[in-house]
């Protein structure tokens, strides 16, 4: 058997590995990685994330800043969380896509819009709520990330009807 | 069958106003029906709205937009008659497309 020489196959495994470790960490470093909202398909790991922070960053691959450009408008108190009517108006400039998170829900991303050139940076939906949580309103401008945010009271979720 | 979508697209010259309202469950898939058994999810996942050859408005959504969906937007750049392609696909790969004039 040739392969119980000693120590000498097993090292030269090792630095091959490492070798081969080092090429694909360059070969990766030219990739941009590309994010759902910047593309045609449908996000569908976004929507599956719970929490807010990890939806946003799925769909985009950054952070927002709040923006008081952004008009959030969304009830005080939704009565039937099943439906409540969520929209959003911006006066930011180079819209490309506009979406709605809500905070407390079982997946916190809960639609998203894609806004093309002469499409006016404005959306009027209606969503499902759980219980009282925040809506964010997330605008991506210009490649920018904005955000509004406003609580709503739920007194009957949208969740088991 | 009638259509699952209703629109009305409307413009004043310049901005074309359209409302759209879909007839679909959107089951979240955590809803169990009167005999305790979950609800599997059923929802439309992607909304496109063409207008003159170009996507105006693409809507992904997930089980958190309301049953028969609500969704309104407006855009520039159509005239009067010309048509509005709205089409949606589902998760359970159902689908419906309509097209209207707009008015």
């Amino acid at each position: 058997m040739t392969t119980t020489t000693g120590p000498h196959p097993t090292r030269r495994l090792i630095l091959q590995g490492a070798a081969s470790v080092a090429l694909l960490g360059l070969g990766n470093l030219p990739f941009v990685p590309a994010y759902a909202a910047a593309n045609d398909k449908y996000p569908e790991d976004a929507f599956k994330l719970k929490n807010e922070a990890d939806a946003i960053k799925a769909l985009y691959g950054k952070t927002a800043e709040p923006s008081d450009k952004i008009k959030l408008d969304a009830p005080e108190i939704a009565e039937n969380g099943g439906v409540v009517p969520i929209s959003v108006t911006t006066t930011l400039d180079k819209v490309t896509s506009i979406s709605f998170l809500v905070a407390e829900n079982p997946n916190a991303l809960a639609a998203s819009y894609r806004i093309a050139d002469g499409t006016l940076p404005s959306v009027a939906n209606r969503l499902k709520m759980a219980k009282t949580t925040n809506v964010t309103a997330i605008v991506e401008a210009d490649g920018k990330l904005y955000s509004a945010t406003k609580e709503v009271k739920v007194t009957v979720g949208g969740c088991g009807g | 069958m009638a259509s699952s979508i209703r629109v009305r697209a409307t413009t004043n010259g310049d901005i074309t106003e359209v409302q759209t309202l879909i007839q679909h469950p959107m089951d979240t898939g955590l809803v169990k029906d009167a005999k305790g058994e979950l609800i599997p999810a059923h929802f439309i996942q992607q909304l496109k709205f063409e207008c003159n050859g170009k996507d105006v408005f693409v809507a992904d959504w997930g089980t958190a937009v309301s049953k028969d969906p609500y969704v309104k937007f407006s855009f520039k750049g159509a005239k009067k008659s010309d048509d509005l392609k709205i089409s949606w696909t589902d998760n359970k790969g159902g689908s419906d497309t309509i097209t209207a004039k707009i008015s």
